[in-house]
């Protein structure tokens, strides 16, 4: 694993007995000796700390201020950027010419400024599609911070007494404090369905950071594996599984990130790349949606397993992109595309496991309720 | 007790065999969430896909190690993967099979031979 990066935590991600695995370029922990069901539940009823400094940390400034920022920055995601307040951070991706999404993404106003974190796998593309598409824009990829998430109801009870001040903050609110690890850039989010915040620490201090926080008896150190089935239960999009070149944001059922303002009628309709085929499918729908899959046995269905109508015969109707076993709701659970027909809450459907066809019900997501301090 | 390659424990109990993976399989997969048993009476040949594992990772097979007839099956299982990981050489078998040919098990590695394999 000579040639995989490594972030400021690994050494302690092996002392504390991570098992290591390439992801995204890295080396990564897939799992910790509790292992990835138990690490799973532990962040759902305590906390978890997760090293997501893989992530790409960008920041974009303008003569200016965040203003220009979020103006150029308007034609390259469908997001309201402009009526973003300060220290607010909102989800979004950019979308190609073709409509699909190029990347999902999360973008902060931090009053002169604009600060994005972007997914590992695509982090040099994205950083190439913002300085050739943002103009009059620096982009600075910030490489000298690590990016750790601390997730579960007890992260605002732990992260409290080391910097104060974090408590009152609310989902999506993002924030500079000093502290004793140096400044850090705290947002209140996650990928994990629960409350919790991630902080961005320079990187000779996030190792003395991430010792500080799993000194707390509620604190566990938490793998990729965990953060797949936890973010999955959620129903949040894995990038390169979920959400693709080829897959709208409408196609996504992501609609919800796409604000009034940026659709057909608003003040500032379209101007995104795709947005011709995106404005189109708000107003008439797509032709396949993703759906939240609950299979009817205990067997998951994994990315890749085919759906259909019915039992026997027929072509498929789409696909499953991810499929787990969800520790929290005790049973299987999966994502995918099924087509419009078939989207419906409740309406059966079969997943070919191992040549046979098994039922499989077309449900709600998030399949654990989300636990955000709105 | 003798093993497979495929990470199988066999253990000889009067004239069947007892089947199940090894610790070392087990902590490979991971917690275990779903098993598919085969049907008692089924007839199966050595390498057969008997058994499915679903793990918290992936899914894979447990292969029939010798010939023979499936004459029993752990159904506790089914209901309660987990235990492959709590118990796999013991409580934790998967089935039970009635050699056509007993001579199969002489290929397979002692335990000796075995903790070497896994290094």
């Amino acid at each position: 694993m000579s040639d995989l990066h490594v972030t400021p935590l690994n050494a302690l991600h092996k002392e504390l007995g991570g098992k290591m695995v390439p992801f995204a370029g890295y080396e990564m922990p897939v799992q910790y000796p509790l292992g990835v069901m138990k690490e799973h539940l532990h962040t759902r009823a305590r906390a978890g700390l997760f090293d997501v400094s893989h992530m790409g940390q960008v920041i974009v400034r303008a003569e200016g201020g965040y203003e220009p920022v979020a103006k150029a920055m308007e034609s390259l995601v469908p997001v309201d950027l402009l009526g973003l307040h300060e220290n607010r951070q909102r989800y979004g991706f950019f979308t190609n010419e073709a409509g699909g999404i190029m990347d999902d993404l999360m973008l902060a106003n931090r009053g002169d400024h604009m600060f994005v974190v972007v997914n590992a796998a695509c982090k040099g593309g994205d950083i190439a599609h913002m300085k050739a598409g943002l103009a009059g824009c620096t982009v600075e990829e910030i490489t000298d911070r690590a990016l750790l998430a601390l997730q579960g109801p007890a992260a605002e009870a732990v992260l409290e007494p080391l910097v104060p001040g974090v408590a009152a903050m609310r989902f999506m609110d993002v924030g500079i404090f000093a502290s004793d690890f140096g400044e850090l850039w705290i947002s209140r989010s996650g990928y994990t369905g629960e409350d919790g915040y991630e902080i961005s620490v320079s990187n000779d201090q996030a190792e003395a950071l991430a010792r500080a926080l799993l000194a707390h008896e509620d604190v566990e150190p938490i793998g990729l594996g965990a953060r797949d089935s936890l973010r999955l239960e959620a129903g949040l999009c894995l990038y390169g599984h979920d959400i693709d070149e080829g897959t709208s944001p409408v196609e996504a059922s992501l609609t919800w990130a796409i604000q009034k303002v940026r659709r057909s009628g608003g003040a500032r309709e379209g101007g995104f790349p795709g947005a011709k085929r995106i404005l189109d499918e708000l107003i008439n729908g797509a032709s396949r949606a993703r759906v939240g899959l609950r299979p009817a046995g205990r067997a998951p269905m994994r990315d890749g397993t085919e759906l259909y109508a019915a039992a026997e015969g027929g072509d498929s109707i789409g696909h499953v992109t991810s499929g787990a076993f969800g520790p929290t709701i005790e049973g299987p659970m999966s994502m995918g595309y099924v087509s419009a027909e078939h989207a419906g809450i409740g309406t059966e459907i079969y997943g070919e496991v191992r040549g046979k066809r098994q039922p499989v019900t077309v449900a709600k997501m998030p399949f654990t309720p989300a636990k955000f301090k709105r | 007790m003798k093993f497979t390659e495929e990470h199988e424990w066999l253990r000889v109990e009067d004239d069947v065999v007892v089947v199940g993976i090894t610790s070392h399989a087990s902590e490979q997969l991971g917690d275990v969430v779903f098993v598919e048993l085969p049907e008692v009476g089924t007839e199966v040949a050595k390498d057969d896909e008997v058994v499915v594992i679903e793990s918290v990772k992936a899914a894979s097979d447990i292969l029939a190690p010798i010939d023979g007839e499936v004459v029993e099956v752990n159904e506790i299982l089914a209901d309660e993967p987990g235990k492959v990981n709590e118990d796999p050489q013991g409580d934790a078998w998967f089935f039970k099979i009635k050699p056509s040919d007993p001579s199969q098990m002489d290929e397979y590695m002692d335990e000796a031979a075995y903790n070497k394999f896994i290094g």
